[in-house]
């Protein structure tokens, strides 16, 4: 990898000894952190990497990727895909919504400051307590649900709802992505100028007009860029899957962990290119981020 | 629309959207609190505070996430000083390695763990307890490389590196010295945020101890989540004040960095 070229390159620049050596220990410095991340981050990933490729003896075959394409892998993928992109979405909007009323919405000054700190909170507060967090309010015995029945007369379970489906799990994934698209998107908010909307108005735009006009079309980059972040971070998500659905839900995080623990696909290559599926599409979603982040950077520069 | 209505719509976007985040965690609450039949109760927080397993799991995953932050504070503070003052082209590459663990979801990192060092690999870590928890260690210190990474290089970014260096070094002092008694006080609070945002994300960490089998607190959450019906909400609202903890002394801190910067 690129890494290790950047390492070994002192040994091959010419020159005198002495600088030679005084740019070698410069190089030095880095190694350490280079090292770790090799044998931690790189080594390990590029590992499963190489061995979505093999098979049980190490030949190279494409077997291991072909057999991804089976109805059950696939529809794991997909159903996947749906929780990420649906709680992404829906993320993206509402945090935005959060965002943009507590920044230019003219609310007392103390409403910012709390959102964001409980924003940072909020999206640190994932996992196995926030799966418990809901079993508990909207669970088949959770709080929220004997109040409806008590007293709205409102049988939430008899509408086909349940907390350790799709639908609960979107609602309980956004309770972390709604305020890790806030954390993301605050400084783009921030970025947009008084004098833009005072121009718009004295031009005879409505607020409308200004939000619909103007203010999209700057934020739109930001707001897909955070958006495909969003995607990335649920698609990886296991903990707070696992703890709410136990195994019932199949999605390529919790298929992939089962398959470490006790190997359910028999065949610990087919597990590689699981693996290799999810970098490929976390990968590809960060990329777009990214790309998308320069892109608004190098606008505003 | 209007400024009023603007400000209307706004107040309707923070109400309904309290709701949404303080709801489960006052249900969690009151869940939690009647593990008694006819009255509420601190009952549910009593049995899961005296559990020796939550003693001995929260112990271990504390230890843990405090060698996870001195390692990572070790490792990522001195690169993030000598990229700053020799190495600037490296910087792209150093911040993309931080940033990878935000793309290669930690499920995969330890699925490569247990790959590459499994007990018949040429270094066979996962073999005993203490080789486990140094690669448990490891893998924390992976997960917590991008905030660890960002907060301290924001640190001293906003100092002069170059002059303090050169002012100790024409003092005597040795890299040594001016790493612990000149660069680090100087970005004290911004370590002290990463390492408590690092605490708060492995204290209740699961999928890497889970798939490592290490006897931490996560993993624990989830046996119990799987067992007992009240025990669960009062030790949500446990690792939610924790987490709490954590963001608000990041708060108190990156005021006082703050604070301290002005006056100066």
């Amino acid at each position: 990898m690129a890494i290790t070229d950047t390492v070994d390159e002192p040994a091959a620049v010419s020159g005198g000894t002495r600088p030679r050596a005084g740019q070698f220990l410069t190089w030095l410095g880095v190694a350490p952190f280079m090292i770790f991340a090799l044998l931690f981050l790189i080594l390990p990933t590029a590992q499963l990497m190489v061995g979505a490729f093999q098979d049980a003896q190490g030949h190279f075959t494409l077997n291991n990727i072909a057999r991804l394409f089976t109805d059950d892998i696939l529809s794991a993928y997909w159903i996947s895909f749906k929780v990420s992109f649906v709680s992404a979405a829906t993320g993206a909007v509402l945090g935005l919504i959060l965002a943009l009323a507590a920044i230019q919405g003219g609310l007392p000054a103390w409403v910012r400051p709390t959102l964001m700190t409980f924003s940072g909170v909020a999206s640190n507060f994932a996992g196995v307590p926030l799966a418990f967090a809901f079993l508990a309010t909207l669970g088949r015995i959770g709080l929220l649900t004997a109040l409806l029945r008590q007293y709205l007369d409102f049988d939430l379970y008899g509408t086909g709802f349940s907390i350790l489906s799709f639908t609960g799990l979107t609602l309980t994934y956004l309770y972390f992505q709604i305020p890790l698209m806030v954390l993301i998107i605050a400084p783009a908010i921030d970025g947009m100028k008084t004098e833009w909307r005072e121009a718009c108005e004295s031009l005879g735009g409505s607020g409308w007009y200004f939000w619909w006009h103007v203010a999209l079309p700057i934020l739109f980059p930001s707001i897909l860029g955070s958006a495909l972040l969003l995607f990335a971070n649920a698609f990886g998500a296991v903990a707070t899957a696992y703890a709410l659905t136990g195994s019932s839900l199949n999605i390529v995080p919790i298929l992939l962990f089962a398959q470490i623990r006790g190997d359910v696909l028999h065949d610990q290559n087919l597990g590689y290119a699981l693996a290799l599926g999810m970098i490929v599409v976390t990968g590809l979603s960060n990329a777009g981020y990214i790309w998308l982040r320069a892109r608004t950077e190098r606008g505003r520069a | 629309m209007t400024r009023t209505t603007s400000r209307i719509g706004a107040w309707i976007a923070m109400i309904v959207g309290s709701l949404y985040f303080l709801l489960p965690l006052a249900a969690t609450f009151l869940f939690s609190l009647k593990m008694r039949r006819d009255a509420l109760s601190f009952d549910a927080y009593k049995v899961v505070l005296t559990d020796p397993q939550f003693q001995a799991t929260f112990g271990y995953s504390t230890l843990m996430a405090v060698l996870t932050i001195v390692s990572g504070i070790v490792l990522v503070a001195p690169t993030a000083f000598w990229i700053q003052l020799k190495l600037p082209r490296l910087r792209a590459v150093v911040e993309f390695i931080t940033l990878l663990p935000l793309v290669i979801p930690a499920i995969v990192i330890v699925f490569g763990y247990l790959k590459m060092y499994n007990s018949s690999a040429w270094l066979p870590l996962t073999a005993h307890e203490r080789s486990t928890d140094f690669l448990l260690v490891a893998s924390y210190v992976t997960l917590s490389l991008p905030y660890l990474y960002r907060s301290i290089d924001t640190g001293l970014r906003a100092v002069d590196v170059r002059g303090l260096t050169e002012a100790a070094q024409s003092l005597g002092a040795g890299w040594g010295g001016i790493l612990l008694k000149v660069i680090l006080p100087n970005v004290k609070s911004a370590i002290l945020s990463g390492a408590f945002l690092t605490f708060a994300v492995v204290i209740g960490e699961f999928t890497m101890a889970s798939l490592l089998s290490r006897p931490a607190f996560g993993p624990y959450l989830q046996l119990i989540g799987a067992n007992r019906a009240y025990e669960p909400a009062a030790l949500a609202i446990i690792a939610f004040l924790v987490t709490w903890a954590s963001m608000g002394l990041i708060q108190v801190f990156a005021r006082n960095g703050r604070a301290k910067r002005k006056a100066a």
